[in-house]
């Protein structure tokens, strides 16, 4: 029985059982060593339902959502979409944000653009 | 011709130099951007949850502007262009999310998608022509070697930016050579340069973004080119390397010509 699968299944569109172990994902990932689980051993865990220990890996911020793997992906599994959705899951519930607006200022560098807090506050919070 | 243009957020402030040069070449090649009279930001990230509707509004509302307006909407940003892009998409496939999207807002028109959205590259490209570029030139970029420098937004997921080849793109390589530089090719070219993790992880966004320098001076780039101000901060975080990395605009309006524009 997997709790979470339908409601991963519902925000990202994907179905993680239709992938076939290619790993053309992980071949394609620059984020590969900065994940304890690697994207398709992601895929794999939410299939089996281990999306709690998904939730508490760094890899769902770590994923950099460059999309290599979706446009590599020979399944449409898109990998990135279930990581984004195991993350959101995760963030949505109470006292889950990762990074609180007063984190922010202390971060800031001279140069940084506008576009990377916006992106910040669209990953890390609901 | 005449196009809405959406600037976004960081094109107004850190990003100025890739607006005001943008600006500047538009004008030289005979169109031009009228900004659109009140946008949003877009957020800066492509809302992938699929039942997220109020992060795709501001996309939304700048769609139909444009569409009012009988216009094409032009982006120069790479963030504010795959946003804006693929939540047109979501609104021209997906009955879920555009639905919502109408229950919200309640449009006057109903919207379904129909505004083309472009990236200035595509205006380039598609509308205005290399060859014309190429005669417009009065300050050939001679002998300089340029690495183009995608990253992962301009081009990912294709389906749905319908851009270019995402694996062996060719729009900014036609580009350099419009302008006589010598495009690079290297692999990293559309690679991600480590992105929005800057802010909460930026030794391992320094890495990634050093890893694209690497791999582009060692296949001969001395300069690469970028549309997207997120990548240019990573990139010139990394000191001191003999890369150098600039807009896209800015080496545009050089070759146009184009001596010094106020922002």
């Amino acid at each position: 029985m997997n709790p979470w699968l339908d409601e991963i299944n519902r925000i990202s569109g994907v179905n993680p059982r239709k992938c076939m172990k290619c790993g053309k994902c992980s071949g394609s990932c620059p984020a590969y060593d900065e994940m304890e689980y690697h994207p398709h051993q992601f895929v794999s865990m939410v299939e089996s339902g281990r999306v709690e220990e998904l939730m508490q890996s760094k890899g769902i911020y770590t994923c950099l959502s460059c999309f290599a793997c979706v446009e590599r992906c020979p399944r449409q599994v898109e990998p990135a979409r279930l990581i984004e959705a195991v993350r959101a899951t995760f963030l949505r519930q109470q006292h889950n944000d990762r990074m609180r607006p007063e984190d922010v200022p202390p971060r800031l560098e001279e140069d940084l653009p506008q576009q990377a807090i916006t992106a910040a506050f669209r990953k890390y919070r609901k | 011709m005449k196009y809405s243009y959406f600037p976004g957020c960081t094109l107004k402030t850190r990003g100025k130099d890739l607006d005001k040069w943008g600006r500047a070449a538009a004008q030289k090649l005979g169109f031009e951007l009228e900004e659109l009279p009140e946008w949003q930001c877009c957020g800066a990230v492509y809302p992938q949850a699929t039942d997220e509707i109020a992060t795709r509004l501001s996309s939304v509302r700048a769609l139909m502007a444009a569409r009012d307006l009988g216009q094409d909407l032009v982006t120069l940003c790479s963030a504010c262009h795959h946003v804006i892009r693929r939540v047109n998409g979501d609104m021209r496939r997906n009955a879920d999310i555009a639905g919502r999207v109408a229950n919200y807002l309640q449009p006057e028109v109903p919207y379904a998608g129909e505004t083309r959205v472009a990236h200035y590259l595509e205006v380039l490209r598609d509308d205005v022509g290399f060859e014309t570029i190429k005669a417009s030139v009065e300050a050939p970029l001679k002998g300089l070697k340029i690495g183009a420098y995608y990253g992962c937004m301009l081009l990912r997921p294709s389906m749905e930016m319908e851009m270019d080849d995402p694996e062996n793109p060719s729009v900014m390589e036609d580009l350099i050579a419009a302008l006589g530089a010598q495009p690079v090719y290297y692999a990293m070219r559309n690679e991600c340069c480590g992105g929005y993790v800057a802010l909460e992880n930026a030794d391992y966004a320094y890495r990634q973004s050093q890893k694209v320098l690497d791999n582009a001076w060692n296949a001969g780039a001395e300069v690469l080119i970028t549309a997207c101000p997120l990548c240019m901060y990573n990139l010139t975080r990394v000191k001191d390397h003999p890369v150098q990395v600039k807009y896209f605009t800015e080496l545009l309006a050089q070759a146009l010509g184009i001596q010094e524009v106020s922002a």
